[in-house]
């Protein structure tokens, strides 16, 4: 039997899947699972038998976390409340922002990034997780405040290499970094501007990062779509360089890199934060081929004018074929994925409720 | 003494398809009484009401013999014996 890409989609008001066998057939767009929910987090976990893991929220009932484990047929859930937090905190979990499997080598732990800001950790494939205390301890924590869509851990990057080492990505606070397995945490943000900030701009922490990716056959090196500016680096967030020339705009949320070439970056711009649109009102994905140094816009196939949507932080991502098929979705309901590096889209779904979270992956 | 719980329909699949609970409580036990024993034999009806600092989701409403329990004394409203508690989720969203 032929592989075939499966596409997570979450939105506001529920989940959808996608899925394309690999005989070069159209996509068949199933949904709404989980309906009335708003799906922040998906992942398809594919280090054994696939699992897929959704963060949901219902405005009544409040939020938790579900996995399917026959590709999004049947959910479960556990119940007792699968990420909560500890009484002595005496918080309570607002969302799941981000649902990420550890690397290869740590093939039952799950991490999640969760508002308010606070990273979880799971040693048995996503059905019970504990508060990663070294991160929710930190002396900083009280200076962390909430961005437009609230104080989160939105993203995490453990290291492939060695799972001692994790990085996070929050709104506001930063890049904070552990390499103990999360005892101690750093914050790791030399180099990134915090232009909000009335005196230092270029704080110890406070910045508000969007969203990081990394290849995994190249750890070290990290780009960050930031509230205004974009980064990379190359030395595991030590230093970051500014990479947004060549852009039309330096402002923007989703970033996304290829995992068959750390050279080659997506990334979804938009004017400015008190202008949150596409220049012109043109779909357009930016590439770079040359990690970051130059930047070209890719619209074949998508709407070049009269778009004046926004793709979120978790809108756009990457499967793991080779080459690899990028994916985003749009504030406006619709998804497109290009099989070509972002050559040329074809719309997998249209008017579905804001899109929130995609993750997609050969099964 | 006896407190029956009325479950919406949505929310039944946390109760094995049950409308009604019929929960025993100490006499004089509160709201709070009850959906802390709801959390042991319930608890995943219970964390849909609740969050985990047991505060009461916004927009889940209590209706204690026919009054909404925010118009009472709240999670510390008082319960009688043979009293009915009714779950209504709030009309709202878009």
């Amino acid at each position: 039997m032929s592989s075939s890409v499966l596409l997570m989609i979450g939105t506001r008001k529920g989940l959808w899947l996608a899925r394309r066998n690999g005989d070069g057939g159209g996509w068949q767009v199933t949904g709404p699972q989980l309906p009335m929910t708003e799906v922040y987090a998906v992942a398809v976990d594919t280090r054994s038998a696939p699992r897929l893991l959704a963060g949901t929220e219902s405005p009544h009932f409040g939020p938790t976390l579900v996995t399917s484990d026959d590709l999004g047929h049947s959910w479960q859930e556990p119940d007792h409340a699968p990420i909560a937090f500890p009484a002595d905190t005496g918080t309570a979990l607002r969302r799941v922002w981000q649902i990420v499997p550890g690397p290869v080598s740590e093939p039952e732990v799950i991490y999640a990034g969760t508002q308010p800001s606070a990273l979880f950790r799971s040693e048995d494939g996503g059905s019970n997780y504990e508060l990663v205390r070294g991160l929710w301890d930190h002396p900083h924590r009280a200076e962390w405040f909430p961005g437009a869509g609230g104080q989160a851990v939105h993203t995490i990057l453990p290291d492939p290499r060695e799972p001692s080492r994790v990085l996070v990505g929050m709104s506001t606070g930063g890049v904070y970094r552990t390499v103990d397995g999360g005892s101690e945490w750093n914050p790791a943000n030399s180099g990134i501007r915090a232009y909000f900030m009335p005196e230092d701009e270029y704080p110890e922490f406070g910045q508000c990062v969007h969203k990081m990716a990394r290849n995994t056959s190249a750890p070290d090196r990290i780009y960050l779509q930031n509230h205004h500016g974009v980064y990379r680096s190359d030395d595991g967030a030590d230093t970051w360089e500014s990479i947004a020339e060549g852009l039309p705009a330096d402002f923007g949320f989703p970033i996304g890199v290829d995992p068959t070439d750390p050279d080659t970056v997506y990334t979804f711009p938009l004017v400015a934060d008190a202008h949150r649109f596409p220049p012109e009102g043109s779909c357009r994905i930016y590439r770079s081929r040359d990690a970051g140094r130059s930047w070209e816009g890719m619209g074949e196939g998508l709407p070049g004018e009269g778009f004046w949507s926004a793709v979120m932080r978790d809108a756009l991502c990457l499967d793991d074929a080779d080459p690899a098929g990028v994916y985003f979705g749009s504030r406006s309901g619709e998804v497109y994925a290009s099989s070509d590096r972002g050559e040329s889209w074809t719309l997998v779904a249209e008017h579905l409720p804001d899109v929130l979270s995609l993750r997609a992956a050969v099964v | 003494m006896r407190i029956t719980l009325v479950i919406p329909r949505m929310l039944r699949s946390t109760a094995d398809g049950a409308g009604r609970l019929r929960l025993s409580l100490e006499e004089r036990a509160t709201l709070r009484q009850l959906l802390d024993e709801l959390a042991i034999s319930h608890p995943a009806l219970e964390r849909r009401l609740r969050d985990e600092t047991r505060t009461l989701r916004r927009y889940v409403n209590f209706y204690v013999d026919g009054t909404e329990c925010r118009a009472l004394d709240g999670a510390a409203t008082t319960l009688s014996d043979g009293a009915e508690v009714m779950i209504v989720p709030s009309v709202a969203g878009g």
